[in-house]
């Protein structure tokens, strides 16, 4: 057993120390927007916020995230207002089939946080995240439109 | 020697359940008529792709799967179009192929592959939303005691023009859905549309954004539990014991129970539990004779395909190639390669049974939702008025989810656990190595000139696999598999753009046991590499510019041409590229669709490759969304370089040696280059879009490539030639 912070609320899970933090979100916590596709923190879809810094929870372990505050893609908006990353994903019409595009948010929701208006060097090097379908050109055009708001 | 896969078997009692079940029946789409048929909530269907609810929401039905390329945005579209609906008003729901057999498939095909989401049904869409616009109208009309004539529909609301009377659609549903529907109904001129044709925004982005949309992978149950699965690694064989008593007690271990005769399940709590335990249980595989086969052993079988005197199927023959070639002037000969490639769609395969004894009931995302019920049929053992299957959103398909071994599985688990739902999810380790892989082929060209370098013959012989000899051997012409030719043909959907005066293009079929499956593009992807490149060998052979080559033997062709022309102009071939940039040109015909694309490269060291622009043409005949049809173009650059990049799966000991992205990569962000499309419909034909210009990236890369380092790459992927992108 142990106890998370997930967007703010508390949650006992009754998981191993070791089980990694991906499925008891997914499992324990039943928050399925944060989503497994590697299992080896290569692909970035379940990334989500520990202390405010972009994880990949496939690869981190529960007993890691005890005492930390973790925000997953259904904690993103504050107050009922979405996040302006999200906000500029639905004016750019992001997404095609996404799967991948809760963990890119994070990614591109914690990057913002470092650096408000990033270079398209700057977006290369943070935004490592796999998207099979191949949204990035408007990736990179979301993110450019959610730094100038 | 050839593989004859026990899939064959398999597809063939698919197709029986389907004729014993209704599954088979003739299409038979009706249009609405006197008996109210209700949606869930109570809302009158005015016909099955039309329901109004009282509010004014309009609720069109899609039988077709969106996994991304926008086909449900793109459906919607035309139905609104002749519906003269308000498009802000506009929500859309899958109909159950349960439900459609029960209704004579009330909504048609279900099938979403081969570019063919809105090229085949777009008709039948669009008179199902103009039957359903004129049966309002006539409700209308009926209420005020006019001729229908007199009325008009737009956004929604219904004008009675002399006296200017209105109403809305939401007020008159419940009366339009008793009147006889019309027998026949015109439909718009395309160049009168409204809503078709725009780019207007997708209909399911928001709940993308939240973490709200389900996918397969997130369906939850009362009472659910999950299974984790292994798969006889290599191909063909067989379980032949495992060691229960090994995981017995772990924790939330609940049934440990053999799926088929070639896998074994753990169920459990959790997923996670399910999976730790399969890890740690021992299993003992009969692996077979397939156990000897290699990527060299299968290599070697197929460069023997390119002896003359082995059997081949003619796809394309005119004139006397081999005679030709025989005297020719100058001869220039290539061989090339392209390999198994994995689907690795985000979501891995996964499904969620419940069979009790009298019903069966699966969630997944499935590109077939037919199919995908067939295949419950068969697992369950029960007839289609006692299954259906709920079609969830598609982690990404690429022509992976059009099978159902997942499906299956899920229902073989469920049926050893009655009234369980039980989710069963593939690691992403058994996704990669138990995929339906894009097949494996060879390709000897050879290509004659005469005297004064005129091209007088083109002979490919190309020797692999074949997808429907696996998949649809019911679709083999006396043996033969006319996909395999896709974009080499003389005529039709895939048809080649070159007049050579004597041609010869042939296929001699090895059918390795490794499963080929269709991946997005399919045939064509390799098929535009060899053509392509080699048009760019034969060019500089023949000391010409590689887009005037082309051009002269184009001239019958001027579809194809003129997007080759289109995307010339575009990146500017006519003058010299940046300091250090190199161009490279492709052109292909599949779906229907004609494409063609140019590339901007550089390269560091011989050996890094920064492709900083592909300008892309396609004519599609129609564009029911541009803004959609440039996302499928760029998008399709990203799953077709990183193929050429990085997609290859090798075979040792008779199993796929990759296992997760970090030994199968896939393109990230840093290295997508800059795309122009250039959305050209002309008109006439209905193309399809999601795959065709997949494969002009490919051949424009690598003829590129060739020009900035004077070495021609014949053979995929670019890992495997210590070749990256910078």
């Amino acid at each position: 057993m142990a106890n998370l912070t997930i967007n703010g609320k508390s949650f006992d899970v009754d998981v191993e120390p070791d089980t990694p933090l991906l499925w008891a979100i997914r499992e324990n916590a039943g928050l399925t927007g944060t989503k497994y596709g590697c299992g080896i923190a290569q692909c970035g879809a379940c990334t989500v916020h520990v202390d405010g810094v972009a994880m990949r929870s496939c690869g981190m372990l529960v007993s890691e995230a005890v005492g930390k505050k973790i925000t997953t893609i259904e904690g993103l908006a504050t107050n009922g207002a979405l996040h302006k990353v999200q906000q500029a994903w639905i004016a750019n019409d992001v997404p095609q089939c996404g799967y991948c595009q809760s963990g890119m948010i994070m990614a591109v929701a914690a990057l913002l946080k470092d650096n408000p208006k990033p270079t398209d060097q700057d977006i290369d090097e943070a935004i490592t995240n796999i998207c099979r379908c191949g949204t990035f050109k408007q990736v990179r055009e979301a993110i450019h439109a959610a730094a100038n708001v | 020697m050839n593989h004859m896969p026990t899939l064959n078997r398999r597809a063939f009692v698919i197709g029986t359940a389907a004729v014993g079940t209704g599954l088979a029946l003739g299409l038979d789409i009706p249009f609405g008529g006197p008996t109210v048929v209700r949606a869930a909530d109570g809302s009158p269907e005015v016909n099955a792709w039309v329901v109004i609810q009282p509010n004014d929401t309009v609720v069109i039905r899609i039988a077709r799967s969106e996994m991304g390329q926008g086909t449900l945005t793109g459906l919607a579209q035309l139905v609104a179009e002749e519906l003269e609906c308000d498009w802000s008003k506009v929500t859309t729901e899958y109909p159950t192929p349960g439900q459609s057999v029960a209704r004579k498939r009330a909504w048609g095909d279900f099938s979403t592959g081969g570019s063919r989401g809105i090229r085949t049904s777009h008709e039948y869409v669009r008179k199902g939303g103009a039957t359903a616009r004129i049966m309002l109208i006539q409700a209308a009309a009926n209420g005020w005691k006019v001729p229908a004539s007199e009325c008009t529909a737009a956004n929604s609301i219904i004008t009675h023009t002399p006296s200017g009377r209105t109403t809305t659609y939401g007020k008159v549903a419940e009366a339009a859905a008793k009147i006889e529907p019309p027998a026949d109904v015109k439909l718009k001129d395309p160049k009168d549309w409204k809503l078709a044709g725009k780019g207007v925004k997708r209909l399911d982005t928001v709940d993308k954004t939240t973490g709200k949309m389900t996918y397969g992978i997130d369906v939850k149950l009362p009472g659910m539990l999950n299974a984790a699965i292994k798969a006889c690694p290599v191909f063909g064989g067989k379980l032949k014991s495992y060691d229960e008593a090994k995981i017995t007690g772990m924790k939330g271990v609940k049934k440990v129970v053999p799926v088929g005769d070639y896998a074994v399940a753990v169920v459990a709590d959790t997923w996670w539990h399910a999976k730790t335990a399969l890890d740690k249980l021992p299993i003992v595989w009969d692996e077979g004779e397939n156990a000897k086969v290699s990527s060299a052993s299968i290599a070697k079988w197929l460069e023997e395909g390119f002896d003359d005197s082995q059997p081949a199927f003619v796809g394309n023959e005119n004139g006397d190639a081999k005679a030709a070639i025989a005297k020719a002037a100058k001869k220039v000969e290539a061989v090339y390669n392209y390999p198994y490639q994995n689907h690795a769609t985000m979501e891995p395969m996964n499904a969620t049974a419940l069979y009790t004894a009298d019903r069966c009931e699966v969630w997944c995302g499935t590109q077939n939702g037919e199919a995908a019920f067939a295949a419950t049929l068969e697992a369950s053992g029960l007839p289609a008025d006692k299954c259906d299957v709920h079609k969830q959103m598609l982690g990404g398909g690429f022509g992976r989810r059009g099978q159902t071994d997942y499906v299956r599985q899920a229902v073989a688990i469920a049926k050893q656990m009655p009234g369980t739902p039980i989710k069963l999810l593939w690691s992403r380790e058994e996704d990669m190595q138990h995929g339906n892989y894009h097949p494996v082929t060879q390709v000897k060209m050879t290509g004659a000139f005469d005297a004064d370098n005129n091209l007088t013959a083109l002979r490919m012989r190309i020797s692999g696999q074949s997808i429907l000899f696996s998949l649809r051997p019911e679709a083999l012409v006396n043996g033969k598999d006319p996909a395999t030719f896709a974009g080499l043909n003389a005529t039709g959907e895939a048809a080649i753009g070159y007049s050579v005066p004597n041609l010869l293009i042939d296929h001699s079929m090895r059918n390795p046991h490794v499963p080929p499956g269709f991946w997005r593009g399919v045939n064509v992807n390799q098929n535009a590499v060899y053509l392509e490149c080699f048009m760019d060998e034969l060019a500089h052979s023949a000391g010409q510019d590689p887009l005037e080559f082309r051009r002269k033997l184009m001239s019958k062709n001027p579809k194809h041409l003129a997007v080759l022309n289109a995307v010339a102009e575009k990146i500017g071939w006519d003058k010299p590229a940046p300091q250090g940039v190199f161009r490279g040109l492709a052109q292909h015909m599949g779906y229907g669709s004609y494409v063609a694309g140019a590339a901007e490269i550089s390269v560091t060291d011989g050996n890094k490759i920064k492709v900083h622009r592909i300008v892309a043409a396609t004519d599609p005949g129609y564009a029911v969304n541009p803004a959609q049809i440039e996302r499928q173009i760029a998008g399709s650059f990203v799953y077709g370089l990183s193929g050429l990049f990085y997609g290859g799966c090798t075979v040792k000991d008779g199993r796929i040696e990759q296992s997760n992205f970090d030994n199968y990569n896939s393109m990230r962000i840093a290295e997508m280059p800059k795309v122009e499309s250039i959305v050209m419909p002309s008109g006439g034909f209905w193309g399809g879009v999601g795959e065709p210009t997949i494969c002009v990236a490919g051949p424009a890369v690598l003829n590129a490539y060739f020009a900035a380092t004077g070495k021609r790459i014949r053979s995929v992927p670019l890992r495997d030639q210590n070749i990256t992108f910078a």
